[in-house]
């Protein structure tokens, strides 16, 4: 038996004629969504981007009727990464950036806050806790100071300090350069705290309660050491102006790790993995806010602070931005049921 | 032995709204590692070149200025470190400049658009997940005994979390987990060349019925791979062995030979599908 070449139609099979068909629409869908990967959507003109759905619903039929007639593995192959990558172009790429960035202010920042109002009282709460303790610990023993502060934080604020030296912390002015790179500083400082906060919720809560507990102590045991020395309506003062922010900040930071930790520990009806998954995405908003807060905190601690130096208006100030926040995360708004 | 292959395999389905599974493929930990480090030492190198660069203006500017190029790099610096990853992320690629090079991308598992919460909640926990157990062990363990202890439960801490994608079926990191978002292969693939199409240039060969009996659709597609991937020797086997079974003469064009057996048994094959007789693999029975 023998090959031999003969002159007999050449069967053609079934890829041949369906890519003669139907290849230039491919390649046509391909070329934009390349485009659209390598720079954005913007580099393409309308009649390409009206097009892109349509050639996209094409291609995903090419990609059934070759996965049932055509036994070309190459093609099928092809089709499918050009249906993947042309679906997460039409469905899966996140928005215009600046209407994303105006929706986060407007509904889904003020949402997540709101809906962790529980866990945040918890985590205010903690910190009043803490503060409480420490207040009567350092009270009755000076010597408690020394293990809750750091030496690194007290900076010579200590109880055997002198009630001028406590006084000119509070109200000293630094050099104006100065005072501009603590307050950015602090806020990469607080920053990372926050996000430690919100991220170690997933232990269950636990370290996230320790945090906000420690943040209270600290603020208890400097009060323990003012107080007695008269200074305490000032330090309230020098706290108060940026304290609100901040340490609200934080009490929200830690509410967001607490609904992760809930979440992960006590799931109730749903799977746990969907539980956590709705508590990581409300944490996450709330998380992206904190970041904001804290970068307003900066600012006022680094900059207000230091020209405002009387304690009534240090008040005022830090009393008007906390009613601000309060109004902005929980005054009810007519459109909140849209949200998520 | 190929069922086997596929409980292993990293495919998953993905029915788009028009109801069409599009299969991705789910990253590995080592594409996923090797990404990760790529954009660690380009974050390294921005840094180390940002450094210097303001170290040097900020000795030929003086005090003043001095700080506010100190402020420029503490926000360099925090941006740097968290914003990298979720800027990155949230850009329409899905994907960072290290993931990018490795051809992956961040995908929400529900098919859904990527939103911004996600992207911010799977980078917040990279904070723990890898700078918390780094700053314990930056630590200096021979300090003190307390600190020795903190390090030791530093490195147990990585070692969970580092293997956490080995341990769950869908490569989750913590991150990946709680934010509702894969990681997955995204290869870009050119169309290649259509092994049935008649070229013109010369005439086919023809092959009696009973030669295209022996091979079903697993050796056809095999076969297709010989004759993509082009490698001499290979080819030279695969024609040998065939014109053996099939007990043909060897005509001295071995790739001819494999491409014109490949357009009848192909076209032989898909006749009998259409009518209901598929052929698995040349053990199995016609199926109808």
């Amino acid at each position: 038996m023998s090959a031999p070449m003969s002159s007999a139609p050449v069967p053609v099979v079934n890829a041949t004629r369906f890519r003669a068909a139907y290849e230039v629409e491919w390649y046509r869908l391909d070329e934009i969504v390349t485009r659209i990967e390598k720079k954005s959507v913007r580099v393409v003109d309308a009649d390409d981007l009206l097009a892109l759905p349509v050639l996209y619903r094409a291609a995903l039929s090419s990609l059934s009727v070759a996965r049932e007639t055509s036994l070309d593995r190459e093609l099928v192959a092809y089709l499918e990464q050009l249906c993947t990558r042309a679906y997460f172009q039409i469905y899966g790429a996140p928005g215009d950036s600046w209407r994303q960035i105006g929706a986060f202010f407007a509904t889904g920042w003020p949402a997540a806050v709101a809906s962790l109002w529980r866990e945040t009282i918890v985590s205010v709460a903690l910190m009043l806790l803490g503060a409480l303790a420490a207040y009567m610990l350092v009270t009755n023993d000076p010597a408690w100071f020394y293990s809750i502060v750091p030496e690194s934080l007290a900076q010579g604020r200590d109880p055997s300090a002198s009630q001028e030296v406590l006084r000119e912390v509070l109200y000293s002015g630094d050099g104006e350069g100065a005072l501009a790179t603590f307050a950015t500083f602090l806020f990469t400082h607080n920053s990372q705290v926050a996000l430690f906060a919100f991220a170690l919720g997933f232990a269950f809560a636990v370290p996230t309660a320790f945090l906000m507990l420690y943040n209270g102590l600290m603020l208890g045991a400097f009060f323990a050491i003012y107080v007695p020395k008269g200074l305490g309506v000032a330090l309230g003062g020098w706290l108060f102006i940026h304290g609100t922010t901040e340490l609200f900040a934080i009490a929200i930071a830690g509410a967001a790790g607490f609904r992760i930790g809930l979440a992960v520990a006590f799931p109730g009806r749903m799977r746990r993995l969907d539980s956590a998954v709705a508590a990581g995405r409300t944490g996450g908003l709330a998380m992206a806010g904190v970041v904001v807060m804290l970068l307003a905190a900066g600012l006022l601690e680094g900059i207000g602070r230091q020209t405002v130096q009387s304690d009534a208006l240090r008040y005022a100030i830090g009393g008007t931005i906390l009613l601000g926040w309060l109004i902005y995360f929980y005054l009810p708004r007519p459109n909140r049921e849209r949200t998520p | 032995m190929r069922s086997a292959r596929q409980a292993r395999s990293t495919r998953r389905h993905f029915v788009t709204p028009e109801g069409v599974d599009l299969g991705l493929d789910l990253a590995g930990a080592g594409d996923r590692a090797a990404a990760f480090l790529i954009d660690v030492v380009i974050i390294l190198a921005i840094l180390i070149g940002a450094t210097i660069l303001l170290g040097i203006m900020a000795r030929a500017a003086g005090e003043t200025a001095g700080s506010a190029l100190m402020i420029i790099w503490l926000l360099g610096f925090f941006v740097l470190r968290n914003a990298w990853f979720t800027l990155f992320e949230l850009s329409g690629r899905g994907a960072t400049p290290g993931k990018r090079i490795v051809k992956l991308r961040v995908v929400a598992r529900d098919g859904a658009r990527l939103t911004g919460g996600a992207v911010f909640v799977r980078n917040a926990m990279r904070e723990i997940e890898i700078f918390l157990p780094l700053t314990f062990l930056a630590m200096d363990a021979r300090s003190s005994q307390v600190d020795a202890l903190i390090v030791l439960l530093g490195v147990g801490w990585t070692f969970i979390f580092l293997f956490f994608p080995l341990l769950n079926r869908d490569r989750l990191r913590v991150g990946d987990m709680l934010a509702g978002t894969w990681v997955v292969r995204q290869v870009q693939r050119d169309l290649s060349e259509d092994l049935g199409r008649d070229t013109g240039e010369r005439q086919r060969r023809v092959f009696p019925e009973a030669t295209l009996e022996l091979y079903g659709v697993y050796e056809l597609q095999t076969l297709e791979d010989v004759l993509r991937r082009g490698s001499v020797d290979a080819v030279a086997v695969v024609a040998d062995s065939i014109r053996t079974k099939a007990g043909l003469p060897d005509d001295g064009d071995d790739y001819g030979f494999l491409s014109d057996y490949y357009a009848a048994l192909c076209a032989r094959l898909e006749r009998g599908a259409m009518l209901g007789r598929r052929r698995e693999d040349k053990s199995t029975p016609v199926r109808s």
